[in-house]
């Protein structure tokens, strides 16, 4: 249970990004809603136009739409220049601004259409115009309903929230997806808690203000209020109250390497007196995209990711003649600078457990391709998709039996309880050696190098000193080490936090002491 | 013409279709100032139609409504009706105004705010304890939110007063009492008055004057008096009928 406190004490940040990314969104949706809602009472036919939008809308899954944000903004940046944000804050808020108003448009709406006749012709009658109809008559008899439509929203928008954090903006949905990646349960649930937390609180609120609308009591709807702003200032506070803008964001894909590697350059720069935020659980081509933006400043990639996706190279040269090039293209297309590798490389391979590649006579992928027709290959949700298993399935003519889809962490308990034969791994992973795992030999050279590189923004690399800093990470990591610390963070006891692998990681590699 | 001879209200060849039925057939009255007119007829005769052109709830598909010799458009719409009292059979209190509230709405949309000792005395008007307006509409009964009714079309100083089955959802004996009530109003307050109803009783009582609507067209335009006495023809005394033979009823039980 102490973990947990632990794990939630530590989610002051998170929580308020999250507090922030939702009111904002909320507000947004309101502010879209309401008009929204007038003119549709006034006209049928905007009705169901307004309404058969908003449904559509609700029917895209939250993880997509906030996935498709990045292409439309990155369009978008031919009108607004490429000062237009593509990920983090902005992308996240319009999306869940999108999925907040289906509630509020449609509560809105029923509560105009059931507006009793009487007082609607009692009003004209009056002769009120259009504005003191809406302000004296409509709005109040509708602002309960409407508060309903709000709350809605509001536990919605929360919840959706969390998936922001897989383009880059801090949510509550980081604890979340570190957790998720390493089995570590604990980080999960604190996550979950903190997230239902707020959805309660923000529900119970919102509730009071709806309440003292029906019931015409002041007190409580200005209570209500006043509580939901101070929380969104308190959040503002913790978000603004302390930050200063040279803060260093180190970015994180999504697996565990990735986290504690970010910890391990966060604690050297803290080490130096830099102050650093992380943005973990990137998506690969989000990351990338994020540190030639600058809107994270320092991240660890892959050479063969790279060369095959962002560059859309499809030819293999060797590793010294890729770097180059790669080194090269960065530097010509948006100024990122490639500090250097790592020293270890994480590529993709095809893992087998040893026992039954040597049963099979299984040594390299040409020997796979074969026994291929009646076996299940597992890969990870990008591996299938990627340009790297196009060329090697191409290569070899692999033909498998079935081929699954799994969480790389789920991946590897597949492989041991023979729900596939055979994955789509990573070279650097600690699990191939704790499980007893071979990687295929891929004699054809169809699958690129995978060396680890650190890349820096451009706007941080003007900071020599920063680059002292990294320097020294240059070469200094074997993938026997980062094997290690990657399975001190997943293996299922006694788990190590990613900043303690990370500390023990640049104590074993002599990083330690500067 | 001058003030005097000249009508209040007047329609000229006022027509409203509606799709393919026509609910008003080019007709054309006047209304002379002080008069208390009724418009009687069945359901779908077109005399609520009628009505409501008068503060342009429904505006005519040809002719035209006068008021004071100006037509009705020529105001702006809020305007018009602020000038004009209205009283409908839903009432149409505003549930989420205290009653007080409710009758000072007219005067506040028109950038007045009303005294409480004014408000105070509208609810004299209509025989309501002063004491109500505090009250909510849904604290009241059928009868008193109907007065509260009155009292707020009376509450801009209207000259025209016009109702819509305005105790068409009242017991009798409320009924008969706010009747009484709106007539003896109409004469202290030198108002003009045009009531809808489908009551024959209630307009012979009320009324100085009966106009008779059937099918979109007024078919008689009678005193209570000459309509007793057999004159506007076969619809209106199929109407008068009603009342009469209730009462000869009556008079044979008491015999």
């Amino acid at each position: 249970m102490s973990d947990i406190w632990t794990a939630l004490l530590g989610l002051g940040d998170k929580l308020a990004a999250h507090v922030l990314l939702s009111a904002a969104a909320i507000m947004l949706g309101i502010a879209v809603a309401l008009p929204m809602a007038i003119w549709a009472s006034r006209s049928p036919p905007i009705a169901r136009i307004t309404l058969g939008f908003a449904s559509l809308v609700q029917t895209i899954p939250a993880l997509a739409l906030l996935a498709l944000f990045f292409p439309i903004l990155l369009n978008l940046r031919a009108i607004f220049g490429e000062g237009l944000p593509t990920l983090g804050f902005l992308p996240a808020f319009l999306a869940l601004s999108l999925y907040a108003l289906l509630p509020i448009l449609r509560n809105a709406v029923t509560a105009q259409t059931n507006l009793d006749p009487g007082v609607i012709e009692a009003a004209d009658g009056v002769g009120m115009t259009f504005w003191q109809r809406l302000r004296l008559v409509e709005a109040p008899l509708s602002s309960p309903y409407i508060m309903a439509g709000i709350r809605t929203a509001a536990v919605w928008t929360i919840g959706a929230a969390t998936l922001s954090t897989t383009i880059g903006q801090p949510s509550l949905g980081d604890p979340i997806f570190a957790g998720l990646q390493t089995q570590n349960w604990v980080l999960v649930l604190a996550g979950c808690i903190a997230s239902a937390g707020l959805a309660i609180v923000a529900d119970a609120l919102l509730g009071t203000i709806e309440k003292g609308l029906r019931t015409r009591r002041r007190v409580l709807s200005l209570g209500g209020l006043a509580a939901v702003l101070l929380g969104i200032l308190a959040a503002l506070f913790v978000s603004f109250g302390n930050s200063d803008d040279d803060r260093i964001v180190i970015g994180a894909k999504s697996f565990s390497e990735q986290y504690v590697l970010a910890r391990l350059i966060g604690q050297r720069l803290e080490a130096s007196g830099y102050t650093v935020a992380y943005r973990d659980g990137l998506g690969s081509a989000v990351a990338h995209r994020a540190v030639s933006t600058g809107a994270i400043d320092i991240m660890v990639d892959y050479t063969g990711t790279i060369w095959a996706n962002e560059m859309q190279r499809s030819d293999n040269p060797d590793r010294d003649a890729m770097l180059t090039e790669i080194v090269d293209w960065e530097q010509r297309t948006s100024g990122t600078n490639v500090v250097g590798r790592l020293g270890f490389e994480n590529a993709y391979g095809l893992a087998m457990p040893r026992a039954k590649a040597a049963q099979g006579g299984v040594r390299s992928i040409g020997d796979l391709a074969v026994r291929a027709q009646s076996l299940t290959i597992g890969g990870d949700p990008e591996f299938f998709e990627r340009p790297e298993w196009v060329s090697v399935r191409n290569a070899y003519g692999l033909r498998f039996a079935d081929q699954r889809t799994f969480s790389p962490t789920f991946m590897y308990n597949a492989l041991r309880s023979g729900e596939a034969d055979v994955i789509g791994a990573y070279t650097s992973d600690g699990r191939i050696a704790a499980d007893d795992l071979v990687i295929l030999d891929d004699p054809e050279g169809a699958l690129p190098n995978y060396d680890a590189i650190l890349l820096v923004s451009p706007q941080a690399s003007r900071d020599a000193r920063l680059l002292e800093v990294l320097r020294p990470l240059v070469g200094a990591i074997d993938v026997e080490a980062m094997r290690a610390a990657n399975l001190s963070v997943d293996r299922e006891d006694d788990k190590l936090s990613f900043g303690e692998a990370a500390t023990r990681l640049a104590q074993r590699v002599g990083l330690g002491g500067s | 013409m001058n003030q005097q001879t000249q009508p209040l209200l007047e329609f000229r060849d006022v027509c409203k279709s509606y799709d393919r039925t026509q609910a008003v057939e080019s007709i054309s009255t006047a209304v002379a100032r002080r008069e208390f007119v009724a418009l009687v007829g069945a359901s779908g005769s077109g005399k609520s139609t009628l009505l409501k052109t008068v503060n342009r709830l429904v505006d005519p598909s040809s002719g035209a409504v006068l008021i004071d010799g100006d037509p009705v458009e020529s105001l702006p719409l809020a305007a018009l009706r602020r000038r004009i009292g209205y009283v409908f059979q839903s009432v149409g209190l505003f549930p989420h105004m205290s009653v007080g509230e409710n009758i000072a709405i007219g005067p506040r949309i028109s950038g007045q705010k009303l005294t409480r000792e004014r408000i105070a005395e509208l609810l004299d008007l209509v025989d309501l304890e002063r004491s109500m307006a505090t009250r909510m509409p849904n604290e009241l009964s059928g009868g008193q939110r109907q007065r509260v009714g009155v009292a707020r079309a009376l509450a801009n100083e209207p000259q025209l007063l016009l109702m819509d089955e305005p105790f068409g959802a009242l017991d009798p004996v409320t009924r008969d009492a706010l009747g009484e009530r709106v007539r003896s109003l109409h004469r202290e307050l030198n108002l003009t008055t045009v009531m809808v109803t489908h009551d024959m009783a209630e307009a012979l009582l009320l009324a100085d004057r009966v106009l008779v609507m059937e099918a979109g067209t007024i078919v008689a335009d009678e005193t209570p008096q000459s309509l007793l006495h057999g004159g506007g023809g076969e619809i209106a005394q199929s109407l008068v009928a009603v009342p009469r033979t209730q009462a000869d009823r009556l008079a044979e039980l008491t015999r």
